[in-house]
């Protein structure tokens, strides 16, 4: 190959070269990538092309955006009986582990309270599957959050907690849903997905929830006007072609119902989990995760990286790989890591750290809600813009 | 988003042009990651050709941690008469090169503080001492960066190449590109006053190529230094690699704030992908570039090798995770070596002159 009279737009086409050409064709016309494509993307080791196809994606949809919502996790409890195999959060009674434990009311208070001044515009509330729970526990959670934050969006209850809920109040899903939607419940988090795939459904959770099930609880949530969030957790045994069908079943379930705000992967932790011997998904494929799901998921607004999952460093650069969102800055999150164990994880990000490592990396930070409406923001004042010369 | 026109950079990266100041300068603020990593990988092929990501197996001894120069990033030093100074006895130093050699490993990365009392003859014993013992098992000395060599010969009244002769007559293989921190006197002034100028520390390296001792070059960047001093860094590596060719690699890492006098917070990812990409990019002499996972973390350190990364450097076995047996030794290999293959690279050890062992 020669490289005389290079123009800028040619940069592009020594990155993709002739082996992403097809591939990039499809990106540039929006036109559909198909689960072989998606496939191949997830097999190659070119981040670097994958990287540019997917921020192309992602400037066309969001620009140099890079949203950042201001929330609060609250995990209400991590009894549960599923044994789902890539968790180290969920407390069996009757098994070692992290003491469990129960939030009541007064916890979920307490919780909301330290967080009183910050004017935080979600709650994010999921929990185990612990079967003695009434139904009127969940009802009393969103009546709670409502009282103690008055009209503020609650995000809670993946598939699997709906299911739950629908077998304890012995009522048909549809019902139920529509009645925690009149307790205050806003929209339903991604969790619960994991992989859709019977192969790694049978080895991984058998206990829950399989991956038709779980589309048809997707299905009651639409019906119900609720908005939902999606999430793959990768990086544990599933394949390249797994992690592909995943998302064509994702992309298709969003052509029909057309509620999901967000995709979120999600990196598994071994450590303290039935697979510790797994080693963690590296940063490579962090990346390389986000930006195929960029590229595959074209009915999907937003592409989150989850910063708790795959640390604030990857999660900054990811912006660049095809993420325009890198979720919250209230850290009450246990489910990777409760306080204290497997080291010294501190999960602690604040507003003004995100906003300086979004700025860095050469994006804007927007505020957003959970539906990703912009927020007036007023910068803290202890926030300096970076200069471009570097400090 | 990148509203810059780098064509023309772009250009010379594919015709092999050298890039300038100005050039540099620019892609330190072209924001497009993919497009550094792209040029930058481009250099690192034309370069060092295929997928080799290489790594030397080696341990660190930090042989004093007495220090009268006070630099105000360190938080490792003890002044001399303190209670928490130590100097490490030779039997103890001769005990951890046996745990590295009878764990593979070849390449003792000695490093200390400038300490009044270790003149030059306490050096020259200990390195005949290891290469009497263990040279013929192909132990390197990589060791003790110009601030050290500088002092030595200062306290031993021995002129700068008299004593370069004398420690490599000794011993010594190779010199750690230590100290450099940012090689301009500006920044020098801020956070090493007592240390070395960037004249004298350029001059240590010119005059150990000269006796023939090759060395690295490290960078350390993000604390007070702005990124005209970072190329400024740059080019003054790239100006004595062109004098003596003497450098083996390039090590940018990042000033990291916790324990010490300067405050701040750690440089980001970002600006270390970025910097490894404009390093790779700028120095087109200096054949390897390594990463610095102790500070980026692994996950990084892996990324960067589509920027520009083509070493993994050394082990780094430390004293005080030796204890635990081979076992915290171990781990880190096979940790190293899968983070390179599940980038798509293949990992080969190394000796200190960059001389792949497979």
């Amino acid at each position: 190959m020669t490289y005389n009279n290079l123009h800028i737009d040619s940069l592009e086409h020594l990155i993709l070269g002739k082996e992403w050409m097809d591939i990039d064709e499809k990106v540039n016309h929006k036109e559909r990538l198909s689960i072989k494509d998606i496939t191949r993307l997830f097999e190659s080791k070119d981040l670097t092309a994958i990287g540019f196809m997917a921020n192309k994606a992602r400037e066309r949809l969001h620009q140099d955006h890079a949203h950042y919502i201001r929330n609060q996790h609250i995990n209400y409890t991590n009894i549960c009986n599923k044994g789902c195999r890539f968790c180290f959060f969920a407390k069996n009674p009757r098994q070692g582990g992290p003491p469990s434990y129960l939030f009541t009311m007064a916890d979920i208070r307490k919780a909301l309270r330290r967080n009183s001044e910050v004017p935080i515009t979600e709650v994010h509330m999921v929990g185990g599957i612990n079967p003695r729970l009434p139904y009127s526990y969940y009802l009393d959670l969103l009546h709670t959050v409502q009282e103690e934050r008055p009209g503020i969006h609650i995000k809670a209850f993946t598939a699997v907690e709906l299911d739950e809920i629908a077998r304890v109040a012995k009522q048909p899903l549809d019902e139920v849903l529509t009645e925690l939607k009149a307790a205050g419940l806003s929209s339903i988090p991604g969790g619960g997905a994991e992989v859709l795939s019977d192969r790694v459904h049978s080895l991984m959770h058998p206990r829950k929830l399989g991956p038709n099930q779980w589309e048809d609880v997707a299905r009651s949530v639409a019906h119900a006007g609720l908005p939902q969030y999606a999430t793959m957790l990768y990086g544990h045994i599933e394949t390249p072609l797994e992690r592909a069908e995943h998302l064509v079943r994702l992309r298709d379930l969003q052509d029909e119902c057309g509620h999901f705000l967000a995709f979120t992967p999600l990196a598994f932790h071994p450590e303290g989990s039935w697979l510790s011997d797994l080693p963690a998904p590296t940063g490579v494929d962090d990346l390389r995760t986000i930006a195929v799901s960029r590229l595959a998921l074209d009915n999907f607004e937003h592409i989150k990286s989850f910063w708790i999952m795959n640390t604030a460093q990857v999660s900054q650069i990811a912006l660049w790989y095809g993420a325009d969102d890198i979720d919250g800055t209230i850290q009450e999150y246990e489910i990777t890591y409760p306080e204290g164990e497997i080291g010294n994880k501190k999960q602690i990000l604040t507003r003004n750290q995100l906003l300086q490592m979004i700025q860095e990396a050469g994006r804007t930070p927007v505020e957003r809600d959970s539906l990703y409406r912009h927020v007036e923001q007023s910068l803290p004042d202890s926030f300096e813009y970076i200069k471009e010369s570097g400090q | 988003m990148n509203p810059q026109n780098i064509s023309d950079i772009v250009q010379k990266v594919f015709t092999g042009e050298r890039l300038s100041c100005e050039d540099g300068m620019r892609l330190f603020i072209h924001h497009s990651l993919p497009e550094l990593a792209f040029m930058a990988n481009h250099v690192r092929q034309r370069l060092n050709p295929g997928r080799v990501v290489s790594y030397v197996v080696g341990r660190n001894i930090n042989y004093t941690n007495i220090c009268w120069v006070r630099c105000k990033f360190c938080a490792f030093y003890r002044i001399p008469g303190s209670e928490e100074g130590y100097v490490l006895p030779t039997e103890e130093i001769m005990e951890k090169v046996r745990q590295m050699t009878d764990l593979g490993g070849i390449e003792i990365l000695m490093q200390g503080g400038l300490n009044p009392r270790l003149k030059i003859e306490w050096y020259e014993d200990l390195f005949r001492t290891i290469k009497h013992e263990f040279g013929a098992r192909g132990v390197i000395l990589h060791s003790l960066s110009p601030a050290e060599v500088i002092y030595i010969a200062k306290i031993s009244r021995l002129s700068l190449e008299e004593c370069l002769k004398r420690l490599a007559a000794a011993g010594l293989d190779s010199l750690p590109g230590g100290g450099a921190e940012i090689l301009t006197d500006r920044v020098r002034e801020a956070i090493s006053p007592y240390k070395d100028t960037a004249e004298e520390w350029l001059n240590c390296m010119r005059l150990a190529h000269h006796t023939g001792i090759r060395s690295t070059v490290t960078m350390m960047y993000g604390s007070v230094d702005t990124l005209e001093d970072r190329m400024d860094h740059l080019l003054k590596a790239r100006a004595l690699q062109d004098e003596t060719g003497g450098f083996t690699a390039f090590i940018p890492w990042s000033f990291q704030p916790v324990g010490t006098k300067l405050s701040g917070n750690a440089a980001s990812a970002f600006d270390y992908l970025r910097t490894v990409a404009v390093s790779r990019l700028m120095l087109d002499n200096i054949a390897h570039i390594q990463a610095s996972w102790v500070t980026q973390g692994p996950r990084i350190a892996q990324i960067a090798l589509a920027y520009g990364l083509d070493d993994f450097g050394s082990t780094m076995m430390e004293e005080n995770v030796v204890s635990s047996a081979g076992c915290a030794f171990t781990m880190p290999i096979n940790e190293i070596e899968r983070l390179i293959t599940a980038a798509g690279y293949q990992p080969i050890r190394r000796t200190t002159a960059y001389k792949l062992l497979s």
